[in-house]
């Protein structure tokens, strides 16, 4: 090491610069990167966040190839935000990320909710929370809202005990599984605040944003054109109007709400079509969603900022 | 004496590092892992005591490391075996075992000879260890 340090800088720069740009090309983790890029609109504090947990793991690799101490970096994360803002998604590609990167072993995602970690009697939890974390082994275990493992109502509640546990694995089995937790963000800030050692043992809080009204249009460009459909003219600047109505009204899950409204004006599409039979239905017609079948939503019906479900 | 069942059973003791490598080789194969113990080493005894059930749907071998350790934990001095199980159509079957644990003595058996009719002997073997009732052998 002693003989690396009395090089030139330059020269050590130059050396490490080839060996990154041959170690990033090796991993693949660019393509990943792009096709989060591609995929997932907005979200740009989670894209900052995971380039720089790239980053990381490949400086890492880098150093442990020269020698120098690479002690694995603790990767457990939060995820917050609001209905229907990707963190599901997001979590998946983590899980692919950290595998090309050689983080994580075997790459996969195992999603679970407090049913599947939390027993109904005593000494029922723990094997229970042992068999899900046996299982997440290699991978990534994703803890979706995370916050009802803990009820501070109710002390004789089993949840405390999966958390220890889980903590436990956290700590002592690092290099075996990365956590994820998620939820929405006020209630994980409690739960947070009740369980301090949780909140320590996460390195990463991300919080995902909403998202903008040209970015939900965009999502719902996406959608549609993985679902093979398209927007008239028209329709396009009713969905807009849709999108504008919607977020102001209650229960607006970003994404969620997108899917569903596109996935009811296929519905509409559908009858609308179905009424006029008889006559010829070119390939045009079964793709476009017109104006008409969006307008039909009761976002509509009520005043913008109206009260009530859509 | 020490007994001779399974895979690797000629070679030294297995490192958990090579353990791991098989029970890697094995979960690449799509095999379900299982572990099971006993105290009763007698070559005939196939069917030994589950520990668990066993883990069909883990993906990494330090899933699998976890209830080997727990095992080796409970049962220090008891023969422990990991199983692979192929579960493809018409094999159905184990594919590799292999002890991994196993006590400090092994006291080996004796040859118990029985007499039979017209003069004929018949031979079988007894473990030592199994003088004792089960869980006080080693």
């Amino acid at each position: 090491m002693n003989a690396v340090d009395a090089q030139p800088r330059s020269a050590a720069g130059e050396e490490g610069a080839l060996d990154l740009e041959a170690a990033y090309r090796d991993s693949h983790v660019g393509e990943v990167l792009e096709r989060l890029d591609r995929e997932l609109i907005g979200l740009a504090p989670v894209k900052g966040r995971i380039r720089d947990i790239a980053a990381l793991l490949l400086i890492d690799k880098l150093r442990h190839a020269v020698g120098l101490s690479a002690g694995a970096p603790a990767l457990h994360m939060s995820f917050t935000g609001n209905p229907g803002t990707g963190k599901t998604t997001v979590a998946v590609r983590m899980a692919e990320i950290l595998h090309r990167l050689g983080y994580v072993r075997k790459g996969h995602l195992v999603a679970v909710t407090r049913d599947d970690l939390v027993g109904q009697y005593i000494g029922h939890t723990a094997p229970k929370t042992r068999e899900v974390l046996k299982r997440a082994m290699g991978g990534v275990l994703f803890i979706d809202e995370a916050y009802y493992l803990y009820r501070p109502e109710n002390e004789r509640d089993y949840g405390q005990e999966a958390i220890e546990i889980l903590l436990q694995v956290m700590e002592n089995q690092r290099d075996d599984l990365v956590v994820i937790l998620a939820g929405y963000k006020d209630r994980m800030e409690t739960f947070f605040r009740s369980n301090p050692g949780m909140s320590s043992r996460i390195a990463h809080h991300i919080d995902f944003p909403d998202y903008t009204p040209g970015e939900l249009l965009a999502i719902a460009h996406l959608m549609l054109e993985q679902m093979q459909y398209r927007l008239s003219p028209e329709a396009d600047a009713a969905l807009r109007e849709y999108i504008e109505r919607r977020r102001a009204q209650p229960h607006f899950a970003n994404a969620r709400s997108i899917r569903n409204a596109l996935d009811r004006s296929r519905l509409r599409q559908a009858s609308r079509l179905f009424e006029r039979r008889g006559g010829a239905i070119d390939r045009q017609a079964l793709e476009t969603l017109e104006a008409a079948d969006i307008r039909a939503s009761r976002v509509f019906l009520q005043p913008p900022g109206g009260e009530g479900p859509p | 004496m020490r007994i001779t069942q399974g895979a690797f059973s000629f070679l030294p003791d297995l490192t958990d590092e090579q353990i791991v490598k098989q029970i890697e080789y094995g979960l690449a194969n799509g095999w379900a892992i299982s572990v099971e113990y006993t105290d009763d080493p007698h070559p005939r005894n196939t069917y030994w005591e589950m520990f668990g059930i066993p883990m069909f749907d883990i993906r990494d071998a330090a899933g699998v490391m976890s209830e080997v350790n727990a095992c080796r934990k409970t049962f220090p001095n008891h023969y422990i075996k990991v199983n692979a199980f192929d579960s493809a159509r018409g094999r159905e079957s184990v594919r590799l075992s292999f002890i991994i644990n196993r006590p400090a003595e092994e006291p080996g058996y004796a040859l118990v000879r029985q007499e039979g009719p017209g003069r004929t002997i018949h031979y079988t073997t007894r473990a030592y260890a199994t003088e004792r009732p089960e869980g006080a052998r080693y």
